[in-house]
């Protein structure tokens, strides 16, 4: 009967371990950012390329640890929607900032 | 009478096959809309990306965000993070008062993280910085405060699903809810991992 609870969902569900290692990852990658702009002594440049990879990690670390993302479940749908969405956000972002940046520069507004 | 027992334990495999596959394409489901909500916040952080400058004369990121206050909200909606994920294991584990008790726990900290938003959306406004102000503050508002009625629209789903859970109990019906909650919630923890790098932390540099 447990066996069948189990496999309700298809896929893994974790387990304490799994959650408390996430939380502990996930802490140490939101301490470390703060840190580094609350405390100040970096520059620009170190703090962005910083935090941006933390947060990647981060974001990770909690589709892995919590969501239980992986290739398995579903026959890897879910992870391969993720993919795809994770494409089209790269175009929708990344192309924004693009065509915004180049007529902001071409217009020559102030500010 | 061998082919009879090899018969009925393929009708039950099938079934338990059936009633596997049918939760499972809920979550599927779930999934799909939770990426679909992905792109609406992608929209919202590139619109947000190309106002932040604009500022109108008004203040910039660096003069309004209060780095501590939003550590603290951090840390309340990582943390309530963690104890849905306590309860998805108690439900596994059919300890219906456990999974009852860290969802309470759970709501309490996603009621904690919205009550420092509210007070941080007021404090602003009652300033005379509203989303009216600037561009950088409407495309602010509209990205921190969208994130903030996702997490108001879970606690209501929370609250209905401890109801459910003294109503009903942990059955068929209600394991996928919590399940699809439970999709829901991390999901909006991991938008809030990009809301405080990106609108925050960078906000202030």
């Amino acid at each position: 009967m447990s066996d069948a609870h189990a496999s309700h969902d298809g896929g893994n569900h974790g387990s304490v371990k799994s959650y408390v290692i996430g939380l502990i990852l996930s802490l140490v990658l939101t301490i470390i950012p703060f840190w580094m702009v609350m405390s100040g002594g970096f520059s620009n440049m170190a703090i962005v390329l910083t935090i941006s990879i933390m947060a990647i990690c981060q974001v990770l670390v909690q589709l892995i640890m919590f969501m239980h993302l992986d290739f398995k479940t579903e026959e890897g749908w879910n992870a391969g929607s993720f993919i795809f969405t994770a494409l089209i956000l790269v175009i929708l972002v990344g192309g924004s900032l693009w065509i915004m940046q180049n007529l902001h520069a071409n217009m020559m507004l102030g500010g | 009478m061998t082919t009879q027992t090899v018969n009925q334990h393929d009708a039950h495999a099938h079934d338990g096959h059936e009633h596997h596959d049918a939760s499972g394409m809920k979550l599927f489901g779930f999934w799909v809309y939770l990426m679909s909500d992905l792109v609406i916040f992608g929209s919202l952080f590139a619109t947000y990306a190309v106002l932040m400058k604009g500022t109108a004369g008004g203040p910039s990121g660096a003069d309004i965000f209060e780095l501590p206050l939003i550590l603290v909200s951090t840390f309340l909606l990582l943390f309530s993070s963690f104890t849905y994920g306590m309860a998805v294991l108690a439900m596994h584990a059919d300890r219906v008062a456990q999974v009852k008790g860290w969802l309470v726990i759970t709501f309490l900290l996603g009621a904690g993280f919205i009550g420092l938003e509210i007070y941080e959306f007021h404090h602003l406004i009652a300033e005379g910085f509203g989303p009216d102000r600037s561009a950088f503050l409407s495309s602010f508002f509209t990205l921190v405060g969208t994130h903030g009625l996702h997490v108001t629209f879970g606690l209501i789903w929370m609250l209905v699903m401890i109801v459910q859970l003294f109503t009903k109990g942990l059955n068929d019906k209600t394991r996928p809810r919590i399940m699809c909650l439970s999709l829901f919630w991390h999901f909006l923890d991991i938008v809030w991992i990009c809301v405080f790098t990106f609108v925050y932390l960078m906000g202030v540099l």
